[in-house]
């Protein structure tokens, strides 16, 4: 009966063939470590955003006067009210998290590099959609810091030459941050979700074209290559169980841990707060918007600090595999990024003026410079490694069988052509 | 009956008249796209301030019992107006400094001396300054201003905005209207 069911289908979608090609018959490098989970749990956490907030949604009011007590009565009078609003609080901050990690596995085992371009940078326009989401979202409690939290971030903005202005009072739909701009923050956080979920169709896509990257940073043979499904399905679902220990352990013992006190004090537009920060995870892009002491470079360099990124492919020349691996100075680079960013984030958290500034600014420079040094030091890895055959002998074994399978490929393709 | 495998064709086997179908391609295209351009502008323009929002634009302010070196915080279109009440002294201060980032005289921001109106926004990013010593500090990036409204240390790149307003009488403020 099954079976006839399933043909049914068969012969009108090729359901059976997709399962095949992109899970039972899909072919996964073996030595995948577990920092490759962090795909598959960022998709987690999409789904449980997704579904928390429309449980959400339909219990909150997106209106100025009633924003604030709307959330307060989930908190109180609807049932598990508490638990689904934690979990989506909870879920941002992991969701940062998640994507964080996961774009410093890409970075680090230098998965950004050809023929995985596209995939890169499907990932940033995803970061970006994330943080824009992330931030109307963060709107919607109507407390101080969701507040003026919008009106820092809609301000930057009134930096845009000549129209910066209209085009603040046109994004608020006011004046200043009021009802017209909560209103569309919330439709906005219900559209943007599914707009990330299409632009990951299309990460999915291009990953199931080129294919996972692995740790050697080599092209695995036919025989290096496992199913996903069962193998990594069931490393993903275990990966996926401790993830949700330490999720879960906020969720329900610190699920305030994220959120700011002030944040309990309904929006006030006549009052700033004594100190505002943003979010945990746009706090060393903060950080680099204060070290700038101009209004217009400071928000360009914020907005380069994120949008560098999509430069990797073409910063990093050296043909060693692997990314960190086998390359000490790219190595030594990837964790002085790793420790400027937690520095830049220490700052954003501090109030402005004094040692901080200082701190900002050189940790800025830092950030900065390791963008710009890396043409010229990969360049002279490439000189050091490859050349001198410096590269522990199984890494030299790999580039030369992925040369000879190239070679093996051309010339097959030739005997196509002709 | 038209025939949809054979376009008309000229003496010599090439379609009539090329130019004029190329013409009339180019200028489909550029009618269809134009008309979709004009489709998206009322929701664009939707995102606008609304009638009702718009309406906030004009405010009154009471003066009674603002006494000298006292602020008094108006709302003008949801925005914080500072009114501040100068003593001698610092009307006095105040004229002969200036600002280096965004220099103007005092005269020129204030109609009446002893009564500075500003917008209380931070010129940076949008946070409400708070009363601090001989001037106004912004809580959120440090930028410092005078007595004045002015800019004196970054990173703010104007002076408070001066915002239009007329003297009904001695007690009364129009902000909104000149």
């Amino acid at each position: 009966m099954s079976n006839r069911a399933i043909n049914w289908v068969d012969e009108r979608f090729p359901l059976t063939k997709f399962v095949k090609h992109e899970l039972t018959e899909y072919p996964t490098p073996r030595n995948l470590t577990y920092w490759w989970n962090f795909g598959f749990l960022a998709g987690f956490v999409l789904m449980l955003q997704i579904v928390t907030g429309i449980f959400l949604a339909m219990h909150y009011k997106a209106d100025a006067a009633e924003a604030f007590n709307s959330v307060q009565h989930i908190m109180r009078d609807v049932n598990y009210g508490w638990l689904i609003r934690y979990l989506h609080s909870t879920g941002a901050s992991a969701f940062f998290a998640v994507i964080f990690i996961h774009m410093a596995r890409t970075l680090y085992y230098g998965s950004y590099r050809a023929p995985r371009e596209l995939m890169w940078w499907s990932g940033q326009v995803l970061l970006i959609m994330l943080m824009a989401t992330a931030f109307m979202g963060y709107l919607l409690p109507w407390g101080q810091m969701s507040y003026w939290g919008a009106q820092v971030i809609t301000s930057l903005f009134g930096a845009t030459p000549f129209i910066g202005d209209e085009l603040v009072i046109w994004l608020r739909g006011d004046f200043a941050v009021g009802d017209a701009t909560l209103t569309r923050f919330f439709a906005l956080h219900y559209l943007f979700p599914f707009l990330i979920c299409f632009v990951v169709v299309l990460h999915l896509v291009a990953l199931h074209t080129v294919k996972s990257s692995n740790p050697s940073g080599i092209t695995l043979r036919d025989k290096d290559n496992i199913p996903f499904h069962p193998y990594f399905t069931i490393k993903d679902l275990f990966g996926l169980g401790v993830f949700l220990m330490v999720f879960c352990g906020f969720v329900f013992f610190a699920p305030n841990f994220f959120i700011e006190a002030e944040n309990n004090i309904p929006a006030d537009p006549m009052v700033t707060p004594a100190h505002i920060v943003p979010e945990w995870y746009f706090l060393p892009f903060y950080a680099i918007l204060r070290a700038i002491p101009d209004k217009l470079g400071g928000v360009i360099a914020m907005a380069m600090s994120i949008l560098i990124f999509a430069a990797m492919p073409y910063l990093d020349r050296c043909k060693v595999p692997g990314g960190a691996r086998y390359r000490p100075i790219y190595r030594a680079m990837f964790y002085l990024f790793v420790v400027d960013v937690f520095v830049l984030g220490y700052v954003g958290a501090k109030p402005p003026g004094g040692m901080m500034t200082v701190v900002g600014e050189v940790a800025t420079f830092i950030y900065f410079a390791i963008f710009a040094l890396l043409p010229f030091t990969s360049l002279w890895e490439n000189h050091l490694l490859v050349h001198s055959e410096k590269l522990p002998p199984e890494a030299m074994r790999l580039i030369q069988e992925e040369a000879e399978d190239r070679q093996r490929h051309a010339i097959s393709t030739a005997e196509e052509g002709a | 009956m038209t025939n949809f495998d054979t376009p008309p064709l000229g003496a010599d086997g090439l379609p009539d008249n090329p130019e004029r179908r190329d013409f009339l391609e180019k200028g489909t295209t550029a009618l269809g796209a134009s008309t979709l351009a004009a489709a998206c502008w009322p929701y664009i323009a939707s995102m606008n301030p609304s009638r009702d929002v718009q309406a906030k634009a004009v405010t009154q302010v009471d003066l009674t019992g603002l006494r000298a070196g006292e602020v008094r915080t108006a709302e003008w279109q949801g925005k914080p107006v500072f009114v501040f009440r100068r003593t001698d002294e610092q009307i006095a201060d105040i004229r002969t400094s200036r600002s280096k980032i965004d220099p103007a005289a005092d005269y020129e921001r204030v109609q009446k001396p002893e009564l500075l109106v500003v917008v209380g926004i931070c010129t940076h990013l949008g946070c409400i300054p708070n009363r601090k010593g001989e001037g106004w500090m912004c809580p959120c990036h440090g930028s410092l201003y005078d007595n004045s409204g002015r800019v004196k240390r970054g990173p703010a790149p104007a002076n408070l905005e001066v915002p239009p307003h007329h003297f009904v009488d001695e007690k009364k403020i129009i902000i909104g209207q000149v």
